[in-house]
């Protein structure tokens, strides 16, 4: 039979394709380079034209680096930041997950839900930052609900999605081999979900930037979006450029760790990127 | 391996939304016999399957070795035809564990169990191997090795070479009939395949075109193992098989107006 169906080893394949890559594996990342590299030079070309303080040049911006970082401010917003976003976020992914694959097998959860889901997901975060202050208080843990709030929704919706999604045909088998109805849900529509519950987890990462600069705007004195607004009391647009790069940086930093982590240890509930 | 059991349906009838799928089925399957159900698309046989499966409720009586079926059970085994029942997430081995795991069985003993159906299907060098990384012959192969973990007392396939290539088709048959020597269970087995039915079954069911299908034909094959499909005797079977499915078609066709009435 083997010489019939037997198909070539993945490790083999991969083998393969690797050997096969290495030398376009510099090829694969030249445009992206050559991308940024014109961009900056495009920034240059145009601060050139222009007062600083509209917009200031890549070496200003550099120069806003190293003079933020010199006294720390710089690492301790990045710090500040991280920190409400990574157990914000968190939080919201060990809630939403349970809640989603709940309500998606359990129309009655559903139904409880659903409701407040169904409202609470057009209002944005933004909304609820004067509140948030004032039922929380000042300190982190304001900053840290909101971020909770920003993504229990968009993994508890996906994770719900998800459940809906198991394959009928998976749950009869799991049942004709004997299992039960919460082995059922242990041990097939939790495996079956995980790619959403990634997707999930990796849009509410996205979107708790977006949250963690409005909340630290209105109500924080350190943090990245603390040190973009108070730029402005100093008039120092550079330190703007700075606070946003930094950002960036620190966005993409997080979901690179994140795909790596997934792609490692999740390997085998087929996660797609 | 527990032995075949016997199954009954008597006057069972199926109707999704108001519509009766099946209507009126009786049927008489001893212990240990291969029977295939034949049909044309849309005849009903996989629905009937799944009652005896327990998945789709159903009026009038089935039993399985003498007990009412209720609901899905450990002492029937299911193969469906698409390899995505597998669980892509478990390995080959972690697959065929999948019942005795839920059931409570010690992971040394499951193991131990795995490997040697795993061995009996052929499959023993691709035990670590996920599903994604296997040939659609030998995702079949891992989804018969499952379910004869379990033990069941019977096994019910549902075209489960449908989608393979003819070559592999030919080879997972004789595999089947191998099996199906060696354990004793009970095998009801799908296929629109004549010549599979006549390869494999004790007995060929035919069924009437849905809507409110009946079985139609009950042929025994009385020819003995390895068959041959060009001896006469098998010849003349497939013909039979050929002209009752070929009458069923032909009022389906005639039903949706898709050729006229004198043409069938």
């Amino acid at each position: 039979m083997s010489s019939t169906d037997a198909v070539p080893t993945p490790a083999a394949a991969q083998k393969a394709g690797l050997q096969g890559r290495s030398p376009s594996w510099l090829l694969n990342m030249l445009p992206g380079a050559l991308s940024v590299v014109a961009g900056i030079v495009i920034w240059q070309l145009m601060s050139l034209r222009v007062a600083p303080l509209f917009l200031p040049s890549p070496y200003d911006t550099a120069l806003a680096l190293i003079e933020l970082s010199a006294d720390g401010t710089l690492q301790m917003s990045v710090a500040a930041s991280a920190y409400r976003i990574l157990f914000g976020w968190a939080a919201g992914v060990v809630i939403g997950i349970p809640l989603g694959i709940f309500m998606g097998m359990l129309p009655v959860v559903r139904r409880v839900f659903d409701p407040y889901i169904e409202f609470f997901r057009f209002i944005p975060p933004i909304a609820f930052v004067t509140l948030s202050v004032i039922w929380l208080g000042p300190g982190e843990i304001s900053k840290i609900a909101l971020i909770f709030y920003t993504t229990v929704f968009i993994v508890t919706l996906n994770t719900i999605a998800g459940a809906k999604a198991t394959l009928e045909m998976r749950l009869q088998a799991a049942s004709a081999l004997g299992a039960n109805r919460w082995q059922i849900l242990i041990t097939i529509v939790v495996p079956s979900t995980v790619p959403y519950m990634v997707t999930g987890a990796r849009i509410a990462m996205g979107n708790s930037f977006l949250t963690i600069v409005s909340a630290e705007i209105v109500a924080a004195q350190e943090g990245l979006g603390a040190l973009i607004w108070n730029a402005r009391n100093f008039g120092r647009t550079d330190w703007v450029f700075a606070g946003i790069i930094v950002l960036g940086l620190l966005g993409l930093c997080f979901d690179r760790i994140l795909r790596y982590g997934t792609t490692k240890f999740l390997h085998r509930y087929q996660i797609r990127h | 391996m527990a032995k075949g059991v016997g199954i009954t349906l008597s006057d069972v009838a199926i109707t999704f939304d108001s519509h009766c799928v099946v209507d009126g089925a009786n049927l008489d399957i001893a212990e240990g016999e291969f029977i295939c159900l034949l049909g044309p698309s849309g005849c009903g046989k996989s629905t009937l399957l799944n009652v005896i499966a327990g998945f789709v409720p159903a009026t009038g009586a089935i039993k399985a070795g003498g007990k009412p079926v209720k609901g899905p059970g450990v002492d029937r085994g299911i193969v469906f035809q698409s390899s995505e029942a597998l669980f892509p997430w478990l390995s080959v081995r972690e697959n065929v564990e999948y019942g005795p795991r839920v059931r409570g069985v010690p992971a040394a003993k499951r193991k131990a169990s795995a490997l040697e159906y795993l061995a009996m299907v052929g499959l023993s060098h691709a035990a670590d191997k996920f599903p994604a990384q296997l040939s659609g012959g030998m995702r079949q192969r891992a989804q018969i090795a499952r379910v004869l973990a379990n033990e069941p007392s019977v096994i019910l396939m549902d075209e489960p070479f449908g989608a393979l290539d003819a070559q592999t088709r030919e080879i997972l048959q004789r595999e089947v009939a191998r099996i199906w020597r060696a354990t004793g269970t009970t095998i009801v087995f799908v296929t629109h395949d004549i010549s599979e039915a006549v390869i494999l079954a004790d007995r060929v069911v035919t069924m009437t075109a849905g809507p409110q299908a009946k079985i139609k034909n009950i042929v025994s094959v009385d020819i003995a193992h390895p068959r041959d499909l060009s001896s006469p005797r098998a010849i003349e079977l497939q013909n039979i098989l050929r002209e009752d499915i070929s009458a069923e078609v032909g009022r389906t066709l005639k039903a949706q107006g898709l050729i006229s009435e004198n043409a069938a």
